[in-house]
């Protein structure tokens, strides 16, 4: 599904935001994960020792830029230079990818979405982290401190990268009046029909749950990742009536920014970043966060428990997300940055504001994506959720 | 056969429809290669030439560019040597399952791309990995050669039924030995062949996404592959054009080069 | 070496040996070897959170599979995609090879292969994007037609239309090779025994031609039927069965049913050749 290097499509980010917690019991008793799995024990560096000479990074698309895709967009360079420690990065094109790198041993970092960093945390892939030895670690937002895809009782395992949510995008010259909630997406018999765009991934389906939280209270959802038969049910009978007013599922941005430039699509799910770029492309769209909330993605920067150049790779975490660094991913990777400095160093003055980087209540309606998993990520222990697996296949039926 | 004037009239328009249905994608590639609307707006509002600036200095498109022409080599060479080896053993002798081999050959080509490198890729993992042999060029290299084996395979084939042994049995008679007979006789004679099928199997390999992607290892981009990631980013977009408009008017001379080398015969995929 | 050559050369089955054993071993040990295993891995299943592959007999992928609709759907989508995307590249190639290899002057012809053979080598992405433009809402192929809307859009017809232009070039070479080998003595034979260049055509050439036009069709008709890039650049929300695979492995990572689902091209496949094998066509690839 994600097939273009730069964007998430299958991550299934494993955070389970705010409420999640308020579910409870899913982090219950020492170490126990969701799942009834144990994290096994694994010690953080002590202490930092001089750099290896070189760090091998595991990353998406965007985050370790030297210049070969474009001369002025290289951070790694002064890395290099600073620190002595050669950069191999290797790009993976889906959270599955990582963890299989990660798996092995090869590869100091990496930059895991949810999904994969719970599963390499409960794999063994990954180490704590020691944050005294992070100095930007103070710096990043404690709205991505201590969550549950980034830490397990209280242990940090990452540096957390960056994050953003999944807004509803409008031709505002055909969109009329504008939406204000997803209620506009999920109308069968919407003016717009066949002008409708959706994200192309299993993981879509939790903008559905997301909807029916909200409007369908007697179903019971109280988190979109978590859902058992009937909510499912009801999410998938939703979407596959939204089928027909689809025009097209879109996966990679230069599709979505085109489609909604020539009008093949008015109106769906989209990015901030995308956004950005139509306007700058003088396409007439705006985007919402509809009164509903939306979805969103995080990334946070780990280590290998089988790093074989650890000090190197704590200083690439460190450098990367010092404000510095991380305003220059940020803006060109087109996310809200995790440290709070970097909100200062960003080339576009108003980067942190367009991205909502600091506005907590904007980013507590999101809901980052989770890994759904057959133990419910709400809690709940009376029922059996569906799984990924079965996500993915009625994504299929739902596509027809 | 003796065609009346308006059927060639009708052949020749159909010829030129034909080529424009081909061509006019690929002018519009490079109309778009100057656009300077990020996201290819139609019409282009404004032209630049900065794609192409920026396409010069990207250093990952040059790199790419060298892996897919290491990895086609290497896929070629070994397309070369099992699919002439297959070919001489299919025409020179009669044995058990000889009628079985050109449907192995074909098969990985038959199959489509995707079970081709899922398969390659888990076998890979699973047996390569357990030797400590991860995912690079070279699993790159293999995926291509298995389906790159029947380009050759046809083309050497065709060529050794057409020539028959005579001229072989002659040059043993007159005391040449076996190596000697290869050298100045069979080899000159599948020459155009080899040529013609190996570049097929290059220009395979060369444009080949799916069995990559399945196949390659860390670090390792080949062109598609690059194209492929960069696609799909608003910023890279344009160079991309830029990048296929060059392969276009570049890919003429290895094309008109094998034709002049190989004769009329060699741009065709069979002699 | 000579001694070594001279060897080889009394005893034909060492020969013989040394020839098949290399590409043998790549062929059927390896290829084949791969493809039993994700064969035999389409009975497993995977657990549900570690992602790991659960390696115990089961029905299950297949059961559902066959159970639900959507599967059927889906492959007899592709089958008409495939099928649809062959019978065009036919209909197309046929007289342009026709005309490439027996009205054009031998200069022309030249020209004309080298022509065809040069969008090979533009990148297939690149090519199928380029359509996706072309198709846009208000873009060319709509202006030419009467404005926006008016064209195919994106969806199943467009997914025909750049697939067979993806693969139009594979059809067109075999064909070609097919009718240069056919000699024109044979052609002028039929005419001085009056036949009209109609009844020729039907009557010698294109008997002539099956095997050649097979050979095209199993590049046309594989490739179409594996592709799941160009589909989800033009193709609206049509999903196809390589879609179905690759949402598997790529995003779930669920190999076994990954699996599960690519045994159904692969039998499709495996009938197309046997069927077409008698033809000769596997050997005019």
């Amino acid at each position: 599904m994600r097939h273009n290097g730069r964007w998430r499509t299958a991550i299934l980010a494993a955070g389970v935001l705010t409420l999640a917690a308020c579910g409870g019991g899913a982090d219950k008793g020492g170490g126990s994960g969701p799942g009834g799995l144990t994290v096994p024990k694994i010690d953080k560096l002590a202490s930092l020792g001089a750099g290896e000479g070189s760090v091998n990074i595991v990353s998406w698309a965007g985050y370790v830029e030297d210049g070969t895709t474009d001369k002025a967009v290289d951070w790694v360079t002064p890395f290099e230079k600073e620190t002595g420690c050669q950069v191999n990065n290797k790009v993976a094109a889906t959270s599955d990818e990582m963890v299989t790198l990660m798996k092995t041993g090869e590869y100091d970092v990496v930059s895991a979405s949810g999904d994969a960093s719970l599963r390499l945390i409960y794999g063994g892939d990954v180490a704590p982290v020691n944050t005294s030895l992070l100095s930007s670690y103070q710096d990043v937002f404690d709205g991505l401190k201590n969550k549950v895809w980034n830490s397990v009782d209280g242990v940090a395992y990452g540096l957390p990268h960056g994050r953003g949510a999944n807004v509803l995008m409008y031709r505002k010259d055909t969109v009329n009046p504008p939406p204000t909630s997803w209620a506009a997406v999920f109308d069968p018999n919407s003016p717009y029909k066949g002008k409708i765009t959706a994200y192309d991934s299993p993981i879509y389906i939790a903008d559905a749950a997301l909807y029916l939280m909200k409007t369908k209270p007697d179903l019971g959802i109280k988190n979109p990742y978590a859902l058992d038969d009937k909510q499912f049910e009801a999410a998938v009978s939703l979407l596959k009536e939204q089928n027909k007013a689809i025009g097209e599922y879109w996966s990679d941005y230069t599709k979505e920014v085109q489609a909604f430039k020539a009008g093949n699509s008015v109106l769906g799910t989209s990015w901030q970043v995308i956004v950005n770029l139509a306007q700058a492309d003088k396409a007439p769209v705006d985007a919402v966060l509809p009164t509903e909330g939306a979805t969103g993605w995080s990334d946070t920067w780990m280590i290998s428990s089988k790093a074989k150049h650890p000090n190197c790779g704590y200083l690439w975490m460190n450098y990367i997300v010092s404000p510095k660094a991380n305003a220059q991913v940020a803006e060109w990777f087109g996310e809200a940055p995790s440290n709070r400095l970097a909100c200062e160093q960003t080339a576009a003055k108003d980067h942190c504001k367009t991205f909502h980087a600091d506005d907590e209540s904007y980013l507590d309606q999101v809901w980052y994506w989770t890994t759904p998993l057959a133990r419910c990520v709400d809690g709940r222990t009376d029922v059996t959720c569906k799984d990924y697996a079965a996500w993915t296949q009625a994504w299929t039926t739902i596509k027809g | 056969m003796t065609l009346s004037g308006p059927a060639r009239w009708a052949l020749r328009l159909f010829m030129v429809a034909g080529l424009t249905f081909i061509y006019v994608p690929l002018l519009l590639v490079l109309v778009n290669s100057f656009n300077g609307d990020r996201t290819f707006a139609w019409p282009p509002h404004d032209l630049t030439t900065r794609w192409w600036s920026a396409a010069w200095e990207n250093e990952g498109a040059r790199q790419a560019l060298i892996t897919s022409i290491r990895a086609g080599l290497g896929a070629t060479v070994f397309a070369l040597v099992l699919g002439t080896m297959v070919a001489f053993a299919v025409q020179r002798f009669a044995f058990f399952g000889r009628d079985t081999i050109s449907l192995l050959v074909v098969l990985p080509i038959a199959l489509p791309g995707i079970v081709t490198g899922i398969a390659l890729d888990s076998a890979w993992r699973s047996v390569m990995g357990d030797l400590g042999i991860g995912k690079g060029l070279f699993s790159v290299v293999v995926g291509h050669a298995t389906f790159c084996v029947v380009t050759v395979y046809n083309n050497v084939l065709a060529r050794l039924r057409r020539t028959g042994t005579n001229l072989e049995d002659a040059s043993a008679d007159l005391g040449a030995s076996p190596s000697q007979t290869f050298r100045y006789v069979t080899f000159p004679l599948i020459r155009s062949a080899l040529l013609a099928g190996g570049l097929l199997a290059f220009a395979l390999s060369f444009d080949e996404i799916i069995v990559t992607t399945f196949t390659a290892g860390p670090g390792v981009t080949t062109l598609p592959i690059w194209i492929f990631n960069n696609l799909f980013r608003p910023n890279q977009a344009p160079v991309v054009n830029v990048v296929a408009a060059v392969l276009i008017v570049f890919s003429v001379l290895p094309v008109w080069l094998a034709q002049r080398l190989a004769g009329p015969e060699a741009g065709a995929s069979r002699t | 070496m000579t001694s070594l050559g001279s060897y080889l050369h009394r005893h034909p089955r060492l020969r013989l040996a040394g020839l098949l054993s290399a590409p043998l071993l790549w062929l059927v040990v390896a290829y084949l070897g791969a493809l039993a295993v994700l064969l035999v891995s389409a009975f497993w299943t995977v657990n549900g959170f570690t992602g790991g592959v659960v390696r115990r007999f089961s029905l299950q992928n297949f059961r559902t599979l066959l159970a639900e609709e959507v599967y059927r759907a889906v492959t007899l989508r592709s089958i008409g995609v495939a099928a649809a995307v062959t019978v065009l590249c036919v209909v197309l190639a046929v007289p342009m090879a026709f005309f490439m290899a027996k009205v054009a002057s031998a200069r022309a012809r030249h020209a004309l292969v080298i022509a065809i053979l040069t969008p090979l080598w533009a990148s297939y992405l690149v090519k199928a994007y380029a359509w996706r433009i072309l198709l846009a809402n208000g873009g060319p192929i709509d202006t030419l037609l009467g404005g926006p809307g008016h064209g195919p859009g994106y969806g199943l017809p467009a997914t025909v239309i750049v697939l067979s232009y993806l693969w139009l070039p594979y059809m067109i070479l075999p064909i070609y090779a097919g009718l240069e080998r056919l000699p024109d003595s044979l052609l002028e034979a039929s005419a001085d025994l009056g036949a009209r260049a109609g009844r020729t055509f039907r009557a010698v050439v294109l008997p002539m031609l099956v095997p050649s036009i097979f050979a095209g069709s199993i590049f046309t008709f594989s490739l179409s039927l594996g592709d799941y890039i160009a589909v989800q650049i033009v193709g609206g929300k049509t999903q196809l069965i390589g879609n179905l695979v690759y949402a598997n492995i790529g995003a779930a990572n669920n190999l076994p049913f990954a699996a599960a689902i690519a045994t159904v091209p692969v039998v499709i496949m495996v009938i197309y050749l046997f069927a077409v094998r008698r033809s000769g066509a596997l050997e005019e690839l």
